[in-house]
């Protein structure tokens, strides 16, 4: 501390904090107030804030007349198999790439870092025509095969695996283990931090992600959560307010809860994977 | 998901260096073998859903695909830069583009601003609940975009909206924010600046806690205000950090989409259209070639942008 100052800070600073979280939480509690009042209220003028006669009629259309049970599964199954995908087969390619001589590793790598900038526009034409092709339009694997790698994967990944200690292959060695051995009980078991906000990240992308599906899944045996939502919001259901916003509960509730849990590891790694 | 791929790019240098194993090259036969399997499925997993789309992205913008040519994506005619030009030439993507410009040249700064306020705030301003701070401001980054446009649309409604009832309280009569020319694009500004600054609060936090705190004290005791160390220290130390967060906000801005997609379709007339949404439309009218050529020119609209950042933010340190 440079100068002297009350244990707590200066009091005008938390003010105004406090002042800016109850703006920028207060579209939140909006929406979940909102998800518990019936039609009328929520048109209402001057607007209510406490829903006066909450009733959970909203999510139960949602998931009796809705379907939203089936986007919910499908927005997991999703989810879960990028995350696994990206986990598993981005550490790989991470640790061959930090601590395996292999030929062509030169180029590979080189490859993975000069896509790392590339934009998802980009890719999405011609990506649209292979899953097309692929006969995946409107099934899950045509939602999932595009996103199971990622180079930032890679990147990140082959970071954390750089450094870890060298000697730890060799001290595999002399025990015997097996090359693949080595990955698979040594070094995967020590890339918890890496491994975790690498998981994160993937999920939350994958759980928010829309222009993808939005064109992929085209019926509603394969809708994820945002693509039903914003077509509801954008269709013949724009002015029920109340179902909207059960439906964006429903798609903002479960990660947040999750966001909530593992904060600490969020939070901690999108400050090391930006910055050294 | 841009954010986090832009995020490895500022890394690259220490990346580039590879460390060095004290072991002599090819010394364990099996080291290649194992390599490659392990390297195989990221590969070619790779190579189908980036390395080839990247690859017939360029080759189709230089040709008349349509939809009709799905099955025979190498059958059709090669028309040149005509793509290119119908883009430039057309008063909508034209439109799109100043859009755009307007989304990142406002609400870059100022996200960036608001950012770097709550996090000296944070980090200076503060001893107590920092943690509850942090977690509150970074709560709309994870949420998905569709549901917080959804809200933030019944949130600005003309009449009966939160917003304009809570300005009326204080006597301002509040504009018809989505359904006004003027004001959709600011609107669209202060949602995504609401939903992004957190990120940017979090890693200018990071980079702040890394300046130490001896030169703050040195300065402190040659007499130099608050005001002057920020500007002296903390400024050229947080540049790095600066040019990081400008950077992947500026890609991520410059490919706004789903804003404008649910809150306003890109209306009124126009005025909210982003140049991704109209690639997004043209691609959903079948016309292929175009959309790719298209997606070419944001591609080449953002390499410029970034060269241009880490130019302005490397120099004169």
């Amino acid at each position: 501390m440079l100068r002297p100052r009350s244990r707590y800070g200066r009091w005008w600073i938390y003010l105004v904090l406090t002042i800016a979280l109850v703006l920028v939480i207060a579209p939140f509690a909006w929406m979940v107030l909102g998800s518990f009042k019936g039609q009328g209220e929520l048109l209402r003028n001057p607007p209510t804030w406490w829903p006066e006669a909450p009733s959970l009629d909203n999510y139960t259309q949602l998931f009796a007349r809705l379907d939203f049970g089936t986007y919910f599964t499908n927005s997991v199954v999703v989810a879960v198999a990028v995350t696994a995908g990206n986990l598993l087969f981005c550490s790989m390619l991470g640790y061959a790439l930090a601590m395996l001589e292999f030929p062509g590793k030169r180029v590979l790598l080189t490859i993975v870092l000069g896509t790392l900038m590339i934009p998802g526009v980009v890719t999405f034409v011609p990506l649209f025509v292979i899953v097309a092709n692929a006969g995946l339009i409107d099934t899950l694997p045509g939602l999932i095969l595009p996103f199971l790698v990622t180079p930032f994967g890679v990147f990140l990944m082959r970071q954390f695996i750089s450094g870890l200690p060298p000697d730890l292959l060799d001290a595999g060695r002399v025990d015997g283990a097996s090359e693949l051995g080595i990955f698979g009980r040594i070094i995967l078991p020590l890339c918890g931090p890496a491994l975790a906000t690498l998981g994160i990240l993937t999920f939350l992308g994958s759980w928010n992600n829309f222009l993808w599906p939005l064109v992929v899944a085209q019926t509603e045996k394969t809708y994820t959560l945002p693509v039903a939502l914003a077509l509801y919001s954008t269709g013949q259901n724009n002015t029920q307010y109340g179902l909207l916003m059960a439906g964006a509960c429903v798609v903002v509730l479960p990660l947040l809860i999750v966001f909530l849990v593992f904060q600490r590891h969020f939070i901690e790694g999108i400050a090391t994977t930006g910055i050294k | 998901m841009s954010a986090p791929t832009l995020a490895a790019t500022v890394q690259l240098p220490p990346a580039a260096s590879s460390p060095k194993l004290p072991r002599k090259r090819g010394s364990h036969p099996g080291e290649g073998r194992a390599a490659w399997i392990l390297a195989i499925p990221f590969t070619l997993l790779f190579l189908a859903f980036t390395v080839w789309p990247v690859i017939q992205s360029l080759f189709m913008s230089f040709t008349d695909t349509k939809q009709k040519d799905l099955r025979t994506p190498f059958a059709v005619n090669f028309t040149g830069l005509q793509n290119y030009g119908r883009a430039l030439s057309d008063p909508v993507f034209v439109k799109a583009a100043a859009n755009t410009a307007y989304f990142v040249v406002v609400g870059v700064p100022l996200t960036l601003g608001v950012a770097l306020l709550a996090a000296v705030a944070l980090d200076k301003g503060i001893t107590r609940f920092r943690a509850v701070y942090r977690l509150g401001f970074y709560t709309p980054v994870i949420t998905s975009i569709v549901a917080v446009a959804v809200v933030w649309r019944f949130l600005l409604q003309p009449d009966s909206g939160l917003v304009n009832t809570v300005l009326s309280w204080v006597g301002i009569a509040g504009p018809n924010w989505l359904g006004d020319v003027q004001w959709s694009m600011p609107s669209l500004i202060l949602m995504a600046t609401w939903r992004n600054f957190g990120t940017g609060m979090i890693i200018f936090l990071a980079g702040l806690q890394a300046v130490p705190a001896s030169l703050h004290e040195a300065a402190a005791i040659d007499g130099a205000s608050g005001w002057q160390r920020f500007w002296h220290i903390t400024f050229p130390l947080l540049r790095p950090t600066l040019l990081f967060v400008s950077v992947t906000t500026a890609i991520g801005y410059l490919q706004f989409f789903e804003e404008p997609f649910v809150m306003t379709q890109g209306g009124p007339l126009n005025s909210t259209i982003s140049l991704s949404m109209y690639t997004y439309n043209q691609f959903g009218y079948g016309n292929y070639g175009l959309a790719a050529a298209m997606s070419y020119l944001i591609f080449i609209v953002i390499a410029v942008v970034t060269a241009l950042q880490f130019r302005l933010l490397r120099e004169n340190t």
